[in-house]
């Protein structure tokens, strides 16, 4: 209740503190007349906005923080009527966290391995040689990168039933790699496009294979694409829930997309503390992994001039 | 977070200089140099056109999750079942009410409001939003599941905003399953709009908005009449990609209401995996899946005649 109704005042404040400090002073000496001047306004206007959406964005947010640590945890945000780690030593149990989030670190881990091997493999020829089947094979694979998963997983579940595939490990590892190959692929090949030939005509005269060429020329000097490519596959297959849902049965085999929802997918008799210190514990990894590949482009993960305008 | 939601982000590569086509290595002219595409090529062809098939197949059979022998071909009968079927008409109509809300309103416009805000905030505003923002997009779907089904729940976070505003508060997951969901969705993912209209906004030259300015055109019409029809192509490939993103959403629904109550929030994938598994009919479930398949494809198509010269 009373972090609630903090939100407004906040950005009260925030607003005032910026109309005594910004640029204000020099602008009002260019632009004569009492009061800010017009692009103060408007970047205070743009600021009391921006910390409105920020206060609805970051609400649940909070909730997560607070609810952790909080010796009687609600629904609502609210300031932790006491402190305390339980919440967090009740998880960290090898039913609970440990075995889920190993078996999520096998699954993504290979799948990632995977998928990036397969990937970097198949944009070399892609993006280094002429052929017909060259930009249909590449139109394919971006078309596939929109198709919904979703709608394959009935079928999928289908095919793996009769194959035998259905609640295996390397099953599900399989599917989830194909699932984000085409992406990789598509990322790959651009990323490879920017590495000059020349650097590569060096190694091919000094007799190296295309092999060695790939691996010791040019994926090094790709390092920020091909980690972008990694990590982002790695994340999207951590945080999916639906394929490990459909492909795995077992309890001792899921990942902890699926675990989570068995332990406290039981709605109505929750225990939110728990339930928000798991879901921290969960989310960290893929968030670091975030902010390591963010960092690493100077921010330029924002998809810098990804969509053409 | 999809995949589709990036799969524009290799774009920016080829601006930095793309292998030069007459510079390519003429070396080893034979086939076998496209050998390294095999691996590849076998995991899409076994685990994604594979499934595809078999899914257009199973389409037309009565099959059921019981036993494989009964399958038989029953033609268009699982269609036109579909198209009689009250609750499939239900799940068409929430899905569409779900992507119009998220993507197209929420996400889409949101996006837009956030970027063309941070292009004129304070930095430190401006970080802080985006570090918010992105950070409910990275988060796993199933957290933000629980996490927007505690915000709406009875004694959630939103009623108790309500009750100190003096509004009237309401069950939302209960009497507004499908507005609550396309809230969700719309937390969850209007990160990837605001990242692709900030590129968009901060590539349109400050001279064109400066001299609008001058020729006395006021805030409305320099959006209206110049930065919408400078960014139209982003706001094309952003809107389909969402459309795609918000088409095959299934585990943010399915933590927060499970498709219910009743079937209030049932929209193509949950009413699939419901006919399909709970309901037993994997015959008719895929004739679902495959009608959400053609959907979107037809999407795709689209986003691929955006996209086309940049292949």
């Amino acid at each position: 209740m009373a972090a609630v109704s903090e939100t407004p005042a906040l950005s009260g404040t925030a607003a005032g503190t910026k109309a005594t400090s910004g640029p204000a002073p020099r602008r009002r000496s260019l632009r004569p007349g009492p009061g800010l001047s017009r692009s103060t306004r408007q970047r205070l206007a743009a600021d009391l906005g921006l910390l409105v959406l920020l206060g609805a964005f970051v609400l649940p947010l909070i909730w997560l923080l607070f609810a952790s640590v909080d010796t009687d945890p609600s629904m609502k945000v609210a300031p932790p009527s006491g402190l305390t780690t339980e919440n967090f030593s009740n998880v960290l149990t090898d039913e609970i966290t440990f075995t889920p989030m190993l078996n999520s670190l096998v699954l993504c881990g290979t799948a990632t391995l995977m998928t990036v091997t397969a990937a970097a493999l198949a944009a070399y020829p892609l993006s280094r040689y002429k052929a017909r089947f060259s930009r249909p094979y590449l139109l394919t694979i971006l078309f596939s990168t929109c198709l919904p998963i979703t709608a394959v997983m009935v079928p999928v579940y289908g095919l793996f039933v009769q194959v035998n595939l259905i609640d295996t490990m390397h099953g599900t590892i399989f599917f989830l790699a194909t699932s984000q190959l085409p992406f990789a692929v598509w990322l790959m090949k651009n990323f490879m496009d920017g590495v000059p030939v020349a650097l590569e005509e060096a190694a091919w005269t000094d007799g190296a294979s295309w092999l060695q060429a790939l691996t010791k020329v040019i994926l090094p000097l790709m390092g920020p694409g091909f980690a972008v490519v990694t990590v982002y596959s790695f994340i999207q297959m951590w945080g999916n829930f639906f394929v490990p849902f459909m492909l795995l049965i077992s309890p001792e085999q899921l990942p902890a997309s699926v675990s989570i929802f068995t332990f406290f997918g039981n709605l109505g008799s929750i225990a939110f503390g728990e339930l928000a210190a798991f879901s921290i514990l969960y989310s960290t990894p893929v968030l670091l992994l975030y902010i390591l590949i963010s960092k690493r482009l100077g921010g330029g993960f924002t998809l810098g001039g990804a969509v053409k305008g | 977070m999809s995949t589709t939601d990036l799969a524009a982000v290799g774009k920016e590569v080829p601006g930095r200089g793309g292998a030069p086509r007459d510079q390519r290595p003429v070396r080893r002219k034979n086939t076998w140099r496209w050998l390294p595409i095999a691996p590849a090529t076998v995991l899409l062809l076994l685990f994604l056109a594979g499934p595809i098939a078999y899914c257009a197949y199973i389409a037309f059979t009565d099959m059921q999750l019981t036993g494989q022998a009964s399958a038989s071909f029953v033609g268009f009968d699982n269609f036109k079942k579909a198209f009689a079927d009250e609750n499939f008409r239900n799940s068409v109509l929430l899905t569409l009410v779900f992507t119009l809300i998220s993507s197209i309103l929420g996400q889409n416009t949101l996006g837009l409001t956030l970027a063309s805000l941070m292009a004129r905030s304070t930095r430190f505003v401006r970080s802080a939003t985006g570090a918010v923002v992105i950070c409910a997009w990275v988060l796993p779907e199933i957290v933000a599941g629980f996490l927007l089904y505690t915000f709406f729940s009875k004694e959630g976070t939103l009623n108790e905003i309500l009750a100190f505003l003096h509004l009237p508060s309401q069950n939302w997951l209960y009497t507004l399953p499908i507005i609550a969901v396309s809230f969700a969705n719309v937390w969850r993912g209007t990160a990837f709009s605001m990242l692709v209209y900030s590129a968009a906004l901060s590539e349109i030259p400050k001279e064109v908005t400066e001299s609008a300015e001058v020729d006395g055109a006021g805030s409305w019409q320099r959006l209206w009449r110049i930065t919408l029809p400078m960014i139209r192509r982003s706001i094309g490939t952003n809107l389909m990609l969402n459309t795609l993103q918000t088409l095959s959403v299934f585990g943010l629904i399915w933590a927060m209401t499970r498709g219910g109550p009743g079937n209030r929030s049932q929209t193509l994938p949950i009413f699939m995996y419901d006919q399909a598994f709970n309901k037993s009919l994997i015959g008719y479930g895929t004739a679902v899946a495959l009608l959400l398949l053609v959907v979107g494809a037809l999407f795709s198509l689209v986003y691929l005649r955006l996209m086309r010269e940049e292949v």
